[in-house]
Parts: structure tokens; sequence; C-alpha cells
């Protein structure tokens, strides 16, 4: 929780107006509750990422590399001449503004350097200095008329403000939407975050997960035995509710799918229970229809901090899918519940590490549905995988047991701008939940809020910052709580389980937070089951303890 | 307080009163009417191609468009053409919005804290109204202006004049797009100054243009309405200029030549500034792809190579443990004989075979401390 501030004094400690000094006259304060602790240097290392070395963001000095100015210049150079999102981005803002109030980090801290123009502009101040022919010639004449075009050398102080504001956005893209030129400020950090990478200035957070993840094939580190125990803990569990004993296979050569889904759903609650709807989802296909969905220890991880590190690194950590989906000789792969992992696999994963021609374009063989949409990728989501079950009918489902929630729904940014699945988590929950809202227009589909601890953001230490970027969200929660009743959030993404739990402690104490497939497996008839009296939660379920339970209205 | 604005306004002012005073003088006529507008007119066009070219020759390694819409996936869920194109045509579409409507504008909204604890959003249309009224009238007048480079007139552009001065007040008719695009550029520029955050986040070279249009408008009018210029000698000087056989007539003002420099200006400041917008739309990768990315592969030109953690290294350094909890392994523990078919419980520490290039393995990462921890649950 928040070490000291409560809700109403967070709220009134947002920054109305923007400070009297100007922004490049105001020197960062890197302030306690809102930054990252740094990289431990030995999963630095591990991954043999550059610079490697025990330094603090709160000490004035953060033993940079010598040449740490030379290595920024160069890499950012590199990176003008390969992407062109970045080299147009860095030209084209007018400034207008009309990002500005679109950022959730923004609305709960009023800090203006959350403005996304704002953060764009720490970098674009540097790119005008040095690689803008204007800039050098302007910039030679005096200092200030330097400023007047928004130039300004890179110093160490400016380097601080780059990694504390960068390590503040959630590259959740929603200025991107508004922005008249599409300008995507997570783009932007997330080159930016490239930089400060070259010279080790990681995070904690994001640099351990991802050594964890290429190491032992999971962000949590979680090894072959540990994972197995945990998943024999969720068959008990099963078995205790339901009365269904169900073998999930793992790692088995010549199955039809590969499953791969964010391990935070195997160690972390309420994602435990998201995990134990797959096990009895795949379990339901499986003695009903045949069909022979396997997990992996190898490829455990769905989540990719990669992402959040560089391209490369990205990449690294995706490669895993395809190889083992390839070494198991699988058709093809199912994805589970998760954000960035979907936007990893929309958007980068064939491109980075496909053509996946060892796969078969994805035919649900229960229904016979071709997935066009995955037909190059060959990956499915298991929203879409749903969704297209329930319209065949391919699943006994009894809504009535999910009676007592009352749910809305959270898109998760990734799912949201980086891919466009609206629809289909939305079809699986109102087939599987009879008592259903609709969040603020302006707060849901592709204007979604983040939950604000995305992008590797979800520490313990970073807990002010991640509740002001959670108010938003929370905020429209509270909105429908009070009007409809909501409680219950239900989500696609292992991130928002875990930050949107705490979030909305914080912010609305009532409601909780689920996965859709826990709401599925929750309603989902299993062969052979006894009376269902309690949930995937272990909690009784209302109205089933006794033998005449009523249908309540709708 | 910002106060940036006043250099810039000052800048205009200066560079007016240089034009006017200038061409005063002897062979000023000369500079400002022709060689000023023929290298602005040159550097314009080399310095807008430049940076297009500049531009097109950085890849578009990955395709990142920003989905504002329902994807195409299922047959029965009805996708946004538009707004999450699957095809060329959604994106030309999709482009068009943008560039003649200023779609992704049109959605600005306003986000507000009420009674201390509500967030309420607000569509917020003035901004759009502003810029496209901005954009339209700036449009129409460079528009109108062709016909001082056109012998004949062509009929469209004697329409678009009509339509133009469709008010039919004073004479010379007065035509509306002059002075919305005075009064455009002067909402933009209030708006500016007065929205705190926008005005926190303005540069001396985001007010610059302005003032500069400002300035090009109000000469503009002033020489229309007021000091009714000779349009007849105004039209054989351009007509001069774009056959290149320049030369000057008489009795056009210092006025003229105050509107002809700004534009000048404006010319080559054009290129090298956030103007460039213009051309940067076009290429921005969250509008102009389509998002079939999981349907067509797209190829980076530079995919870099990495290294990766394979699956023989994972099983070399865990065979063990996975051997422990029964699941299968490509290759049998050393003692054991390769075809014994169930997992042995042997505790031999696995000997790595081949281990190509793994980077140093380090005492395991720490494992980070947030998720509650597993031991969840009885
Ligand atoms: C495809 C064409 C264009 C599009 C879609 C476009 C779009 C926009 C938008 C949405 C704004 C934001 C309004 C604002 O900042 O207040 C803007 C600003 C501006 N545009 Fe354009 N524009 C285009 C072409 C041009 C051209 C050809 C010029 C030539 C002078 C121009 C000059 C400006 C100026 C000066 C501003 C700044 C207004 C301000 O500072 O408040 N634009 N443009
Ligand atoms: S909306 Fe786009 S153009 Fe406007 S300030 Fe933000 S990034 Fe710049
Ligand atoms: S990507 Fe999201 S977090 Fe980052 S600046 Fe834009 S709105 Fe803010």
């Amino acid at each position: 929780m928040s070490e000291d501030l409560n809700p109403e004094e967070l709220l009134s400690s947002i920054a109305p107006k923007p400070p009297k000094t100007g922004w490049m006259d105001t020197p960062v304060d890197i302030k306690k509750g809102i930054y990252s602790y740094a990289a431990n240097p030995k999963s630095v290392e591990y991954l043999s990422l550059p610079h490697a070395r025990q330094w603090n963001p709160a000490e004035e000095d953060w033993n940079l590399p010598e040449n740490w100015k030379e290595i920024i210049t160069q890499g950012f150079r590199e990176r003008l001449d390969r992407f062109r999102s970045v080299k147009v981005f860095m030209d084209i803002c007018v400034r207008c503004g009309a990002c500005a109030d679109k950022c959730h980090f923004f609305i709960g801290s009023g800090d203006p350097k959350n403005m996304p123009v704002l953060r764009a502009e720490l970098l674009r101040s540097v790119y005008r200095n040095d690689f803008t022919t204007a800039g050098k010639i302007i910039g030679s004449i005096s200092k200030n008329f330097k400023k007047m075009i928004g130039a300004r050398e890179l110093t160490v102080d400016v380097l601080k403000e780059w990694w504390y504001y960068l390590f503040q956005c959630s590259e959740c893209r929603r200025c991107s939407v508004f922005c008249p030129y599409g300008i995507d400020t997570a783009e932007i950090t997330i080159m930016g975050r490239e930089l400060l990478n070259l010279i080790g200035l990681n995070i904690d957070w994001i640099a351990t997960p991802v050594a964890n993840c290429y190491r032992t094939g999971n962000h949590l580190g979680i090894q072959p035995h540990a994972f197995m125990d945990m998943m024999d803990f969720f068959t008990d569990d099963i078995e205790e509710i339901t009365g269904v004993k169900v073998e999930p296979s793992f790692m088995k050569k010549g199955a039809d799918i590969l499953f791969i889904t964010p391990s935070g759903d195997v160690f972390a609650d309420p994602g435990t229970y998201t995990c134990m709807g797959y096990m009895m989802l795949f379990h339901y296909l499986k003695e009903k229809y045949g069909l022979d969905i396997t997990w992996s220890t190898y490829a455990s991880e769905g989540g990719n901090f990669g992402f959040f590190t560089s391209h490369e690194t990205m990449k690294r950590l995706n490669s895993k899918m395809y190889a083992e989906a390839k070494r198991l000789g699988v058709k093809w792969i199912l994805g589970g519940e998760c954000g960035h992992m979907w936007r990893v696999i929309h958007q980068y994963m064939d491109t980075m590490n496909g053509p996946a021609d060892f796969l078969e374009v994805p035919v649900s063989p229960i229904t016979g549905t071709v997935f066009e949409n995955a037909k190059s990728t060959k990956m499915v989501h298991i929203a879409e995988f749903t969704a297209d079950l329930i319209k065949h009918d391919k699943l006994e489902l009894d809504p009535g047991r999910n009676d007592h929630l009352t749910v809305t729904y959270h898109d998760s940014c990734n799912t949201a701008r980086g891919m466009g699945m609206f629809e289909e988590p939305r079809y699986v929950i109102k087939n599987v939940c009879n008592n259903f809202y609709e969040m603020p227009a302006n707060t849901i589909r592709e204007q979604t809020f983040c939950c604000g601890s995305g992008s590797g953001l979800n520490a313990g230490e970073n807990m002010d910052l991640r509740m002001q970027g959670g108010l938003p969200r929370a905020n429209a929660v509270k909105y429908v709580h009070e009007k409809h009743d909501v409680n219950m959030l239900a989500c696609v993404c292992a991130i928002d389980r875990a930050a949107l739990t705490t979030s909305v402690e914080y912010w609305v104490p009532d409601v909780e937070v689920t996965g859709m497939t826990e709401l599925v497996a929750n309603a989902l008839i299993m062969p052979g089951e006894q009376k269902r009296t309690m949930n995937l939660r272990s909690e009784e379920l209302p109205g089933m303890e006794d033998d005449d339970a009523e249908e309540e209205d709708v | 307080m910002n106060i940036s604005y006043l250099y810039s306004l000052i800048a205009v002012i200066v560079l007016a009163l240089f034009a006017y005073v200038g061409s005063k003088f002897g062979g000023g006529e000369a500079l400002f009417g022709i060689i000023f507008p023929l290298l602005a007119g040159l550097t314009f066009t080399v310095g807008f191609i430049y940076r297009i070219v500049d531009w097109a020759r950085s890849p578009v390694p990955f395709r990142i468009p920003t989905t504002c819409g329902q994807q195409k996936s299922l047959p029965w869920i009805e996708s946004a053409c538009i707004e999450n194109p699957t095809t060329t045509a959604g994106v030309v579409v999709r482009m068009i919005l943008e560039v003649v409507l200023f779609r992704s504008l049109f959605r600005n909204t306003t986000c507000e804290l009420k009674e201390g604890d509500k967030l309420a959003y607000r569509w917020e249309i003035w901004l759009w109204v502003g810029a496209l009224a901005f954009h339209y009238a700036f449009f129409t007048v460079v528009v109108r202006h062709l016909r001082f480079f056109m012998e004949p007139v062509p009929v469209c552009l004697q329409f678009l004049e009509t339509l133009d001065g469709f008010l039919q007040i004073g004479l010379p008719g007065l035509m509306l797009s002059g002075v919305v695009l005075l009064a455009a550029a002067v909402f933009l520029f209030l708006r500016r100054i007065l929205t705190p955050h926008v005005r926190y986040i303005s540069l001396a070279s985001d007010y610059f243009p302005l003032f500069l249009i400002m300035g090009i408008a109000f000469s503009g009018i002033l020489m229309r309405y007021f000091t009714k210029v000779e349009i007849v000698n105004v039209k054989a000087f351009t007509m001069g200029l774009v056959t290149l056989q320049p030369h000057i007539p008489d009795g056009i003002g210092g006025i003229f030549y105050v509107h002809l420099f700004l534009v000048s200006v404006l010319l080559v400041y054009f290129p090298f500034s956030k103007l460039m917008h213009l051309g940067g739309i076009f290429m921005s990768p969250t509008r102009n792809l389509t998002t079939d990315t999981r349907a067509k592969r797209h190829i980076n030109p530079w995919n870099s190579p990495v290294k990766i953690h394979t699956y023989e290294h994972y099983e070399d350094e865990f065979r063990e443990k996975m051997v422990d909890v029964g699941l299968p392994v490509d290759k049998m523990l050393e003692a054991q004989p390769p075809e014994a078919p169930e997992a042995p419980e042997t505790p031999e520490a696995p000997e790595a075979p081949e281990t190509p290039e793994v980077p140093e393995k380090p005492e395991v990462p720490a494992e980070p401390e947030a998720p509650e921890a597993p031991e969840k649950k009885e």
C-alpha cells in the first residue's frame, strides 16, 4: 500500500497547475514511492547486457560509464536510422496538447512531465540539439536561442530526468489514440529505455524477471519441479471443488496444441484461479472432444518483460514459444490471458521469430473454425478460442453460478490498442455471467485506462506512482460500483490481475478482480462433476448450499 | 510564466519592418521581390523533399498501428474495417479521415476532477474546430493565390472564389478564408497562452509560425481592402516570377513586400520545423499500416540476430528436477540406459554436455519479491 498517502491525501496532492518555472529549468526530483529500484547487477550480467553494476537512483553518483554520453548519442543515432517511427515522432509534434490529459500518470499526479508530449520532449530536446541542422546552427548562436527552439544539451541531470520519467510511462498508448498524427509516446519510451539499457540503467523489477525468464522459462524463476508442485496444488483444489480430477499434460510431443500463459497466473492470486480455469477448460475439451492441449515449463511464460528492456531482449525471450512448439511438433499455439504478451504476439513475434512454417494454420478441431486472422503467426488468443466454442454451443454452461457477481470488464491496454480485441472477451463473459455492466465509454475499449502498473512498473517500492496511475481506472470502477453495484472487475491480463487487485483495494475496496477464464470455469459444467457449492476461490456459492437453488432475475 | 511568445512576436514584427523599410532602398525591391522569394521557393522545395526522403530512409521494422476498433477475428464479430484496418483500402480511408477531417483530434476529451474524487470526461471539440478552420482557411487561401500564377485562371479556381466570397459584403468582395484564417490563428494563439498546460509546453518555435501566419493574413487583408493594391500589376509581377523573367512593376507598395517576405520566411521555416507534420502524418506508422499482423508476416530488414536460451540448455540445467517430477525429457540422465521408459530418481548432477555460448550462469537471480508468496491456500 501507498506508504504515507491515503486516497484522500493522494487526490488532494494532484497538482492542478504546472509549476512557475519552465520545464527545462525545473530540476528532476527523484521521489521515494515513485521510482523503482535499480537492477540487481547479477541479473543484468546473466543476460550479458551492458554495464552491469551496483547503483542507486537515490544517490548523487550513478556510477555511469565514463563514455556514457557517447554511448547514448551513438545509440540514439542508430535508432533514428533503424526506426522510422522514432524519427517521424521526433520531428512532427506540434505541441497541441491533445495528448496531455489522456495519460493516467498525468491525471493521477498532475506532474506536467507526465504529459505524454512533455515526456517525449525530454528526449526531443536532446534530439533537436544533437541531430537537427536547425538545432545545431541556432544552438551555436546562443544558449537562449537554444531554449527557444526547445533544444538542450544532454547532461547527467537530463539523463536522470529521462530515467525517472521513462519509468513513469506504462507504454499503454492511450496518448497515441488522440494524437492527430498518431504519435505514440510508448514508442518513444521504448526507445528511451533501450538507450538507458545501453548504459546499465535498468530497474530490478524488469531486469530480474527477464533474467529469470531467460533461464527458467518464466519471470518468477520457477524451476520445473516447483512449477509442477503448483499445478498439483491446483489439481487437488479443482478435485475438491468439482469432484473431477483433471490431468494436465506437459511437454507432450505430438499434442494438438501448445498452451502458453503468463507465469504470474501460476503463482499469484487471483491469477491462480484463472490458471485453474484453464486446466478445467482443457480437461473438459479433452474429455468431450479429445482435444490434446499441452503445457511447457521451458516456455512457461507468456509475458515478455524483454519488451520493456529492448527489442533484442524481447526477441530472445519470445523465441522460446516457436522453439518449443517446433520441438513438440504441435499444430498451433494457444495463448492465455495477458496484455503485453499479446501485443508482442500480435505485432512483433512473427516478424522477429517467424516464419512459423512448421506449424499449421490454426483450426479449432471442435468447431471447424479456421482462425484466418492468425494464419501466419499461428497463435490464437484464449478469448477468441473460447468465444468460438461458446458460439457453436460446445460448452455446457451454467451462468447462474456467477449470479452473485455483478461484473464489469477492463480492456487491457495492449489487447485494446495493440490488437483490437474488444468483443471476444465481452461475448465470453456475457455468456457465463448474467449481470454485466460497462464502465463509462471514455474509459473502455480503445480509450481504456491502464491499470497503472504496466510495462514492468508493478514493483512494491513505487506504490505511490502505481496508485496515481491506477486512479482513472479505479475511478471508473467506482462509478459502476456505486451505480450498478458492480463487485467484480474482469480482465484478460495477468499484470492487471495483480495490479488491479492492489489498486482497487486502495480506491474501491468492495470490488474484486478476476480473469475471464475463472468466470468460464465457474460456469462450466464438467463431465462427472459433483454438485458445485463452492467457486474456484473455495468460497461458498450463495444459493447453492441447499438443494432448491432459485434463479435470480437478470 | 512562459513568455516565449514575446520573442516570436518581436521576431515577426522585426521581419515585417525589415521588409517594409528594406524595400524602400535602392535595389530593395529586387531583393525582397525577386531574390528572396525565389531562394525561399527553392529552399522549401529542396528542404521538403529532403525531409521526406530522410524519413523514408529509415525502415519500418515492426508493424505498430494503434488499433482503435474491433479486430477482424471470428466471422460473426463485426470488425472495424477503418479504425482497425486489415486491408489497404481500409488504411487509405483511415488516412483520408485523419488528413481531411482530423479524425483522431475529433476524439479529444478533457478530464476534470469533480467533487474532489470523481473524474469526469468531457468531449472537447474546440481544438478540432479551431484547427480545422485554420487549415481549411489556409488551404483555400493558398489555392486562391494560384490565380496569380496561372493564365488563364482555371474555372475551378474562379468557382472557389465565388464560394469563398459568397457573403458578397464590401468591395472588393470579402473573402471568408482570409478572415477565418486570421481569426483561427488568433484562437489557436489564445488557446496556447490561456490553457496553463498548453502554455507550459509551448516553445517560441510554436508561436512563431502562428504570428507569421497572422502577419501574412493581416498584411493580405490590408492590401485587399484598405491600401487596395493594383492587382493587375501584382499579377504581372508573379507571372514574371514563375516564368523566371522577373521584373518589378510600379506602384505595389511596401505592404506587398511585407506580405511577400513573410511568406518567404514561412517557406524557409517550413521544412525545418514542426510544420513538416504535413508530410509526417502520411508516414506515421501507427496510422498508415494494416493491422493484419497475425495473418501476414511483416519483414524487418535488420532483424537482429540474438543469443537465445535453447531447450537443450534448459534441459541440461534442470534435467534431474524434471525427471523427478515426471516431466518428459529428451535426453535421459547419464546413469540410466537411454531406453528407460519411466523417470528414474537418480539424483546425479547432470553434466552439461555441449554448452554452446551460454552466458555465465549466475547464482540464481534473486526472485522478484512481489507476487504474494506461493504458500497460498492449503
Ligand atoms: C495533411 C495536412 C495537415 C494536417 C492533418 C494538419 C493537422 C494539424 C493539427 C491537428 C494541428 C493541431 C492544431 C493546433 O496545434 O492547435 C495542426 C497545427 C498546425 N498546423 Fe497543421 N496540418 C496539416 C498541414 C499543415 C500545413 C500545410 C500547414 C502550413 C502552414 C500547417 C500549419 C500548422 C500550424 C502553424 C499549426 C500550429 C497551430 C498552433 O500552434 O496552435 N499545417 N496541424
Ligand atoms: S497530441 Fe500529438 S502533436 Fe499534439 S502534443 Fe501530443 S504528441 Fe504532440
Ligand atoms: S503511453 Fe500511456 S503511460 Fe505512456 S505517456 Fe502515453 S498515455 Fe502515458
